[in-house]
């Protein structure tokens, strides 16, 4: 027996300590996210996640991957306001950078992209920032392209919390936050990152790209090609059956 | 029978690639044909536009002659449909957003690898560059948007289809693409 809290109308049960988001892929019910990655401490940057909650303070907005869940906490999430603002999110992302989906090796396998084409994102929605984000070739097994980065941090928390190395971090403030390298030149043949790193593989859209596999698997068969990214999230969600899913059965 | 539609179609700064996409169509264009008529077009070598149903226009603005023909889309048609990336975006020619004019004109022109008495071409007959790329709604109203480089036959013929048949046009997620 456990709590339960209700998503969109419906009972969705959760182990105390979880979030909204995670109490929901558990129960196989989808909320668009972008920052949150299972193996990492919830961030709560990209707000892609937010929900409508109705708690004992009254209605108001939150990031589902740091919203404890509660019992009895009311959550609209599958709602044309929240899917309005997210696609306004996901136009803000593509407006701050340069994502040019037709030259990028990662197309396909962008969770950006797929979630701009799974929640139906057709128009620029804001003028485009064209920032001047030159790229860092330097590495023998790495490119760097800067101007796909949406500052999801994802790269930093693997490069600390599991390799140890700090390759990746943020600089500035505001607007000008950006992602720079760790290391005394900025570039990143001067770091000690390396191919099995996680940092390696956990940039969801096409910053850090390892050379010489670009297109080893052919555009059209690739993971967001075959399904939505909805369907892509459920599937790799913890299921309760489950031993160490973390869910509640 | 009822009248047929009026299509007009044009490339701006665009490679004619969302064209190509629209003959991909490949038998369905006979079906199309039945229902509509093309107005000033690449398919039809007509140079203006008189009064159209639809303006379906790929590629975005780069020159001043880019934004003359837009106007004229706009004042002819009733619908205007942004096709492909550059007209949604600025696509692939805004790339060079990010730098000044000047900048890539003398790369081009005087500085790049293997120019040898270069000239930046400064003939009254061409189109006057503009500063930046910009994509067809920073300029006139816009009523429909097809993403995609290009988007596929089947999402032109979606989007072709659900407009001939009055319906409001709509897409399944695969038919959404941005590359």
């Amino acid at each position: 027996m456990s709590d339960t809290f209700i998503l969109d109308g419906d009972d969705v049960a959760f182990v105390p300590g979880q979030s909204v988001l995670q109490a929901a892929l558990c129960a196989g019910r989808y909320i668009p996210h972008l920052c949150y990655h299972p193996e990492f401490k919830p961030h709560g940057s990209c707000k892609v996640c937010t929900v409508k909650a109705n708690g004992g303070l009254g209605s108001r907005y939150a990031s589902s991957c740091t919203l404890p869940a509660q019992a009895g906490l009311e959550v609209e999430s599958a709602t044309e306001e929240m899917n309005d603002l997210r696609r306004t999110l996901v136009q803000m992302l593509f407006a701050e950078g340069n994502h040019f989906c037709p030259s990028c090796e990662k197309s396909g396998n962008c969770a950006l992209q797929a979630l701009g084409a799974d929640l139906g994102v057709m128009t620029a929605g804001f003028r485009h920032f064209y920032p001047d984000r030159p790229i860092d070739a330097s590495h023998p097994d790495f490119l760097l392209d800067f101007n796909r980065c949406i500052l999801c941090q994802l790269c930093m928390r693997a490069s600390s919390e599991v390799d140890h190395k700090h390759v990746f971090v943020l600089s500035g403030r505001g607007i000008s936050k950006h992602l720079i390298v760790n290391s005394a030149t900025g570039r990143l043949v001067d770091t000690d990152i390396a191919l099995t790193d996680k940092a390696a593989e956990v940039c969801p859209v096409g910053v850090i790209l390892k050379k010489r596999v670009g297109f080893a698997v052919p555009i059209g068969q690739r993971r967001f090609d075959q399904r939505p990214i909805s369907a892509q999230a459920l599937d790799d969600a913890p299921r309760p059956s489950d031993t160490i899913s973390g869910c509640a059965t | 029978m009822n009248k047929k539609l009026r299509v007009a179609t044009t490339s701006l700064a665009g490679c004619f690639g969302c064209h190509m996409s629209l003959l991909d169509i490949d038998e369905r264009l006979f079906t199309l044909l039945e229902h509509v008529e093309f107005d000033r077009s690449p398919l039809t070598d007509i140079k203006h536009c008189g009064p159209c149903d639809i303006g379906l226009i790929e590629g975005g603005l780069c020159n001043a002659e880019n934004v003359h023909v837009l106007r004229e889309f706009r004042k002819s048609c009733k619908i205007l449909v942004a096709v492909g990336a550059c007209a949604v975006t600025g696509g692939l020619p805004a790339q060079r957003n990010h730098l000044t004019l000047a900048d890539c004109l003398s790369e081009v022109y005087l500085t790049g690898p293997g120019v040898e008495h270069g000239l930046i071409p400064n003939d009254p007959e061409l189109p006057l560059p503009l500063d930046k790329v910009h994509p067809l709604h920073e300029v006139v109203k816009v009523d429909y948007f097809l993403p995609g480089c290009p988007p596929s036959a089947d999402t032109l013929w979606k989007f072709l289809s659900d407009l001939l048949a009055g319906r409001t046009p709509s897409f399944t997620q695969e038919l959404i693409r941005y590359d």
